[in-house]
């Protein structure tokens, strides 16, 4: 069956949303049904598969890299217990050192995320900050956004940088966060945190990612504060660096 | 304080408290795992069970679970609690509760008259006893009916919230998700968005983009813009179009504070809306949404299982006479409902509670991308749900909310059970379909020839 005339080409480009999907009797045709079977697919595979940290490893050289795991064994309990991912296992070997910032590459719900958007944005920032005495780059398995504040407090580093996988949707499967704290420690609450989200191919590319984080790094510093204030302070701002509100958000985990 | 025990075969099983009774006998889920308040065995689960249904109702009124005077919640449970309405069942325990529920005494009037006289723990403590089976039973015994521009709840009805949300707010993608909703018969509920942003601006330029498609098309329905009570008191303030007054509401005084909310903000956004007079058919003017597992997500759980705890909310939305109320049931995570067969319990759980307290219950049939769950699943939940005698579903654009990054039913789902099971849209609602050219013979929505008069009439040419 083909419909001659398509009523919603019109709207299509104004939205996202699946709409004017057509109907088989009362259900979606099959070309709409396995549309969104391959979208959930692929998210399904994004929150389930591992990221390959030896590829990433390979891929950031020369920088050294150190691989830590958190309480959760394995992706199960990882979803299970939140709880757990934010704290280092207990074989957890990290050097103390005298560091302005640590990044932290954490798989968290999205794998294909990490892999497609960690290393670039990395390097991006990297190439912004001289002058400043960065941590070795930690990548951290069954990672939530808080493990950041146990590593950051064991190393001793007055800023913590976790990027990580965000919770995938049918739209969009590899999109990466940042999170930023000021002197991390266990126990650390969200609204002390600032976020970058949406980092992928259709939303923040990662030189911009790059550039407002810099900024955020360079005045959580100058502030010695992240979170509600710092957000407001960025909300402020006129336009070049200012980012915008759903950008530069709170952490919300 | 009580201890509570149970012998089964030779193990001795004591329980500290009532709280430690109520948790210990839920169904398996993963809040109460990750909140350390579950079973540690099946055998414990079903000693607490054994307690629990020998537990007298009143127990409930005398040694409540969360103190009176730490807890604005716990205050207006016991303070509105109807004693004549609950002398019916007050001399029985919770096992007796769960079986005069399901005798043929418990009619639609019985329980009607029982409701103001049941607390939420009295209903979370029969459901924790109670089967799948018997949440559907006993919610179809349950009527609740609610009206604006439209009536909600009717017998052989079943409406729906048209959710159209836009990741950026955008008023044409809005618009363009609403007419494919309305095209389905979507939106005699409510058409309600929730805003990517939470300020007064944007919140007030898409309540007036809501109103203008309502009264363009002259379609019965009523709208809402899902901000935060505060930002809609604002733009009543400011004239805006509000119909109805939107908030997330938790079973806890310290849940609902990390909400930003209370019951006296609650009370002045529903005297402020009340005091606008849009409705037509009726004066029900809140909108309030629930989910298992917000209070232990703002520490405010008081070591309260998850469940009894969503129940309590329904006590708070009780207090305000809502027009719609639901669980968005699967959208908290996997951390709190692990996966399919803990979302469809959940689910099944909150509309029965809801109901037995005399709540316009729907349900948000939804599931996030990592929880062990799929569209098979909703499909059975959402199946369940309309045997219950369910209010209202939610539905949007072939079922993916591309703002919230969340998966609900689709239009075409909740069409396919009103046709399926005969459920109509509200009479209002359905008498403006009829009027639009939009119901075959059979009163169906049956799909739409492009050139057809409502599809010009919605979409132009």
């Amino acid at each position: 069956m083909s419909v001659p005339l398509d009523p919603w080409s019109r709207l299509r480009h104004a939205t996202r949303a699946r709409i004017g999907l057509g109907r088989s009797g009362d259900a979606l045709p099959t070309e709409a049904l396995l549309d969104f079977q391959q979208a959930h697919a692929l998210a399904r595979d994004a929150v389930h598969s591992a990221v390959d940290f030896p590829a990433l490893t390979a891929d950031l050289a020369p920088l050294t890299c150190l691989h830590v795991a958190s309480q959760a064994a394995d992706r199960s309990i990882y979803l299970r217990r939140p709880d757990l991912g934010r704290r280092l296992a207990a074989d957890a070997d990290l050097p103390r050192g005298d560091w302005d910032a640590v990044f932290v590459i954490a798989d968290g719900l999205s794998a294909s995320a990490v892999m497609d958007q960690a290393a670039p944005t990395l390097r991006a920032c990297l190439a912004r900050l001289p002058g400043w005495k960065l941590a070795p780059v930690v990548l951290a398995s069954q990672a939530r956004v808080a493990l950041g504040d146990d590593i950051g407090e064991r190393m001793g580093a007055r800023l913590s940088v976790v990027l990580i996988g965000e919770r995938p949707g049918l739209s969009v499967a590899n999109s990466l966060g940042i999170y930023l704290t000021w002197e991390p420690r266990v126990g650390r609450k969200d609204s002390e945190r600032n976020c970058l989200s949406n980092i992928h191919a259709d939303g923040l590319s990662h030189e911009v990612a790059a550039e407002k984080l810099t900024w955020l790094m360079t005045e959580a510093v100058r502030r010695r504060l992240t979170g509600v204030a710092l957000k407001e302070n960025a909300d402020a701002l006129p336009t070049a660096s200012r980012d915008d509100r759903v950008i530069v958000g709170l952490c919300d985990e | 304080m009580a201890r509570y025990r149970h012998r089964l075969g030779t193990e001795n099983f004591v329980f500290d408290d009532l709280k430690a009774v109520m948790a210990s006998a839920s169904p398996r889920r993963s809040g109460d795992e990750l909140a350390g308040l579950a079973a540690r065995s099946d055998a414990e689960r079903i000693a607490a069970r054994r307690v629990l249904s020998e537990t007298p109702l009143t127990r409930f009124l005398d040694d409540p679970l969360i103190p009176y005077e730490t807890d604005e919640v716990t205050r207006l449970i016991m303070d509105d609690h109807d004693s004549a309405a609950f002398r019916p069942v007050a001399t029985m325990t919770v096992g007796d509760f769960r079986d005069w529920l399901l005798s043929y005494q418990a009619d639609v009037a019985a329980l009607a008259r029982l409701a103001p006289g049941l607390t939420p723990e009295m209903a979370a403590a029969v459901s924790k006893i109670m089967r799948n089976q018997d949440l559907v039973a006993v919610a179809a015994k349950c009527r609740v009916i609610t009206a604006f521009r439209t009536t909600i709840g009717l017998e052989g009805r079943l409406s729906s919230r048209l959710q159209p949300n836009h990741p950026t707010d955008d008023p044409a993608g809005i618009a363009a998700s609403i007419l494919d909703g309305l095209l389905f018969g979507m939106g005699d509920a409510v058409i309600g968005i929730n805003p990517a942003s939470d300020s007064l601006s944007a919140c007030t330029t898409l309540l007036s983009m809501l109103d203008e498609v309502r009264r363009r098309y002259d379609i019965p329905a009523q709208s809402c813009v899902l901000a935060h009570v505060t930002t809609t008191l604002q733009a009543i303030e400011k004239g805006a179009p509000v119909d109805l007054v939107f908030q997330s509401i938790a079973g806890t005084e310290a849940a609902n504070a990390g909400f930003g909310v209370n019951l006296a903000v609650l009370k002045e956004a529903r005297d402020a809306a009340l005091s606008l007079g849009r409705g037509t058919v009726g004066d029900n003017v809140m909108y309030f949404e629930t989910g298992q597992g917000s209070a232990l997500s703002a520490d405010a759980n008081h070591g309260v299982d998850q469940q009894t705890v969503e129940a309590r909310a329904y006590a708070v939305a009780r207090a305000f006479d809502p027009l719609l109320v639901n669980t968005v049931v699967g959208f908290i995570g996997p951390e709190y409902l692990y996966d399919a067969k803990q979302i469809i319990r959940a689910g099944l759980e909150d509309h029965f509670c809801g109901k037995l307290l005399g709540l316009p219950m729907g349900v948000d049939v939804c599931y996030t991308n990592h929880a062990e769950a799929d569209q098979d699943d909703m499909d059975v939940l959402m199946t369940l749900l309309i045997v219950a005698g369910v209010n209202f579903l939610i539905a949007l654009p072939g079922a993916d909310d591309v703002m919230l990054n969340y998966q609900s039913l689709s239009y075409h789902d909740v069409l396919g059970l009103r046709h399926l099971l005969d459920r109509h849209p509200a009479p209002e609602f359905e008498a403006w379909l009829d009027h639009m050219g939009m119901l075959d013979g059979e009163r169906r929505v049956a799909p739409l020839p492009p050139g057809s008069p409502a599809m010009l009439r919605l979409l132009g040419s």
